[in-house]
């Protein structure tokens, strides 16, 4: 616990859950001057049940796919106001990649002074573990279950990032929450640029991963670990640092861990784990990730 | 000529377009942010607030956003960190911002709109009619129509009064109809901003987005608690019936031009009650006038105010009057239209009322003469009718 | 979990305003089945389950050792599978005091 304790105990997320984990991060990193906007989720239902908050930071929700429109809105304000805050949006994937990407693609164009983080647990889990377009190739959801025909999952994650730096956006980052500092300083670091920002942190998911609680910092850093999440730094569009892999460890030690991937351990599916290994390897390629 | 009179005679009388005119009525109430997106017909207000903002005259930030949804959304995020705020939407725009429609008034956010009415897709279509604010009665935003400009400009800073009084925090719609008004070029007074200075004062919410004072803003709330957020909804909109009587009664004192959330035309002796909202009131005004000539005892009821829903005054205006007809640019598809069916629930159980009978018009910018309100009258003194019915139908077509 | 008394008659402001840091009255502790025990001997004093503690909930005392609040803590373990000098040990739950 820091000294001055932002988001409190009392919270209703799952045990072992990664999201909260990185809220205490993030806040730390963005400090005591800031105002959140959150899209409905996960992190609004198990944080912000009326008539209590665990947040020690103004915030604010409206909707599921407008937070970086409200954030625009904030800011502008506090602008107009003569007034001055830090804001953050702290959005799930589902709300960030698929249904609040317009609103969101808005938010960068028009160069607002937001820092947007969306923690990435690669489903729907508030509503139940379905498919999200930031649901890795492979995994089993309950909406891209894997079945007789089906491997689960059959598209790779859609590249938010990538999508964040075309829109020239000046600072773009990921991060995991297996690696804290990481996460504190690329937070610190956002706040000190002016204009949009975006981060995009892994936290991993112990019940729609299906792992146990206790597991979800390792699954943090073996995403990380076996090049199926890199960790980077874009700084206007031109990769400036990327974390590095000792040892890059095959993707199956991770997979193996979740339930989500076990139908690819049995002999229908096994070239799948092929594929991932795949990904990984063109991720390492692309990014330079192995040391 | 007649026009040029009426210049001489008020000097700070201006012939502006409708668009014009609330732009520039808008500017008088100070919105800290304006957030808007273009859709016709409601484009002429927003470019013209947009030039005043290019030209430092007025000195909102306009945020360009990327659709109504967001235009709404930033608009709560704008209204939570402290700000007083304007957008102007039509149609598409409207049934886009559904969602956040109810949102914003369940956070109770005194946002201000200018809703400029066109009909709804499909099929597509630009022009005037009233289905699209009648469609979201239920959303929780106050609702005044405008009967011509000057009355789409008074309702601006009477709006923003009713909207953030502490009592009410609900977000309010001034109706305007398409074309209609917005493109028509009308004498009218712009309220003066000294007098608007008066009128309405700043905007000083008791709970803003701030980190000396750091409090959650959309909480989410659980079945122990969700009805009592509708209760308090519910009881605000009534409450805001006697705040806009009292807004309207003071912006009569000091403006000069008196607004009721009901009037009545020529109802006094009447056997007929003529019912509407909006500019389709000034045809039934000529229309009246003629059959009166013609020895027909007919009135108006017009009614500014549709959300609240001021069934009282209703009442008493109309009351012991033979037949009421409704005309409205709406349809409830399948089930009548949308005024005519709350007057008949407001009616319901009281005594001395009208025998009611509605009529959709005016549809996707369609042309209402006089003769049609006419032709309408006199078809229900001499055939029986059902309770509903379209008028001025192309009946070879169908 | 079931609404304590105290907060049913917190008055609905409209819109529905909430305090900062008020679910502190929900004590999550109860959700509890594995309990961590901290090992005063074997700590290093690094700090790393106060870090991962998703509920935040571990505080440290003035010579450095850490104490989880039982009160919230819903035993995950992570704090146990990441500490590493083993100082903490999940034991199972007898939910007693």
């Amino acid at each position: 616990m820091s000294s001055v304790q932002l988001f409190a105990p009392g919270h209703t997320a799952c045990a072992g859950c990664g999201m909260p984990i990185a809220i205490k991060l993030i806040l730390e990193g963005s400090g005591k001057d800031t105002i959140v906007v959150s899209p409905t989720g996960c992190l609004e239902v198990t944080t912000t049940r009326y008539p209590q908050s665990a947040w020690g930071v103004p915030w604010i929700h409206s909707l599921f796919e407008n937070a970086a429109a409200v954030a625009s809105g904030v800011e502008r304000t506090l602008k107009v106001l003569k007034r001055d805050a830090n804001v953050i949006v702290i959005g799930g994937d589902g709300a960030t990649v698929d249904i609040g990407i317009g609103a969101l693609s808005g938010m960068f164009e028009r160069g607002h002074n937001v820092t947007y983080i969306c923690y990435d647990n690669e489903a729907y889990m508030n509503t139940g573990v379905q498919r999200s377009s930031s649901t890795p190739y492979g995994a089993s959801t309950t909406t891209s279950p894997a079945g007789k025909l089906s491997f689960g999952e059959d598209r790779p994650k859609k590249d938010l990032p990538a999508i964040a730096a075309a829109h020239g956006v000046p600072y773009v980052a990921t991060a995991s929450i297996g690696y804290p500092k990481d996460v504190i300083n690329k937070v610190k670091k956002a706040k000190e640029i002016v204009g949009p920002k975006y981060i995009h942190v892994l936290a991993p998911c112990p019940t729609g991963w299906r792992f146990d609680g206790e597991k979800t910092i390792k699954m943090a850093k073996l995403a990380v670990e076996t090049g199926l999440f890199p960790v980077y730094e874009m700084e206007d569009g031109v990769i400036t640092k990327v974390k590095k892999i000792k040892d890059r460890k095959p993707v199956d030690e991770y997979l193996k861990l979740q339930g989500r991937y076990k139908h690819l351990f049995k002999d229908d599916f096994k070239d799948q784990v092929k594929k991932i290994q795949e990904i990984a390897d063109k991720n390492a390629e692309k990014f330079g990730l192995d040391r | 000529m007649i026009k040029s009179n009426i210049l001489k005679e008020n000097p700070k009388m201006k012939i502006l377009e409708g668009s014009m005119a609330v732009a520039q009525t808008v500017k008088t109430c100070k919105p800290n942010i304006v957030s808007a997106y273009p859709i016709t017909p409601q484009t002429h207000i927003v470019e013209d607030i947009a030039q005043m903002v290019a030209d430092g005259e007025m000195q909102a930030d306009y945020i360009k956003v990327d659709s109504e949804f967001s235009a709404l959304s930033a608009l709560i995020g704008a209204c939570a960190t402290g700000a007083r705020t304007y957008s102007s939407t039509t149609s598409q725009g409207l049934a886009l911002m559904f969602e956040v429609l109810f949102n914003a008034s369940g956070m109770r956010m005194p946002i201000v709109m200018t809703v400029v009415n066109r009909a709804l897709s499909a099929p597509l279509n630009i022009w005037n009619d009233q289905h699209d604010s009648i469609a979201v009665r239920d959303a929780g935003w106050i609702q005044l129509y405008a009967e011509d400009n000057q009355e789409a400009c008074d309702l601006l800073p009477i709006a923003y009064k009713v909207a953030e009084d502490k009592e009410i925090l609900l977000p309010t719609m001034c109706c305007m109809d398409g074309f209609v008004l917005t493109h028509t070029f009308e004498p009218v007074v712009i309220p003066e901003e000294s007098l608007v200075d008066e009128f309405l004062p700043s905007f000083r919410p008791d709970y803003v987005l701030d980190p000396e004072n750091p409090v959650t803003i959309g909480a989410y709330g659980g079945p122990e608690i969700y009805t009592e957020f509708r209760y308090q909804q519910h009881n605000a909109m009534i409450n805001a019936e006697e705040k806009i009587e009292r807004a309207m009664n003071e912006f009569g004192e000091m403006f000069g031009r008196e607004y009721n959330l009901v009037d009545g035309y020529r109802l006094d002796d009447a056997d007929i009650v003529l019912i509407s909202m909006g500019s389709l009131l000034g045809t039934m005004k000529d229309a009246v006038d003629d059959m009166r000539e013609d020895g027909v005892k007919v009135g108006i009821l017009k009614i500014t105010s549709y959300r609240p829903f001021p069934k009282e005054k209703i009442y008493e205006k109309i009351r012991g009057i033979e037949t009421g007809i409704v005309f409205e640019k709406d349809v409830s598809i399948g089930m009548g239209a949308g005024l005519l069916n709350d007057l008949k629930s407001s009616l319901y159980g009281k005594k001395q009322t009208p025998s009611l009978y509605g009529f959709a018009l005016g549809l996707g910018g369609r042309d209402v003469t006089i003769d049609n309100i006419k032709d309408a009258v006199n078809k229900l003194k001499t055939s029986k009718l059902d309770d509903f019915g379209f008028i001025n139908l192309r009946e070879e077509v169908l | 979990m079931s609404q304590s008394k105290k907060d049913e008659t917190i008055k609905l402001i409209p819109g529905g305003i909430t305090g900062p840091k008020t679910t502190i009255v929900n004590k999550t502790g109860s959700w509890r089945t594995f309990i961590p025990i901290f090992n005063k001997e074997k700590c290093n004093k690094c700090g790393i389950c106060g870090i991962f503690c998703p509920e935040d909930c571990i505080t440290e005392d003035e010579e450095g050792h850490r104490h989880p609040d039982y009160d919230f803590c819903k035993g995950c373990g992570i704090c146990a599978e990441e500490c590493p000098k083993d100082a903490i040990e999940m034991i199972l739950d007898s939910k007693e005091g």
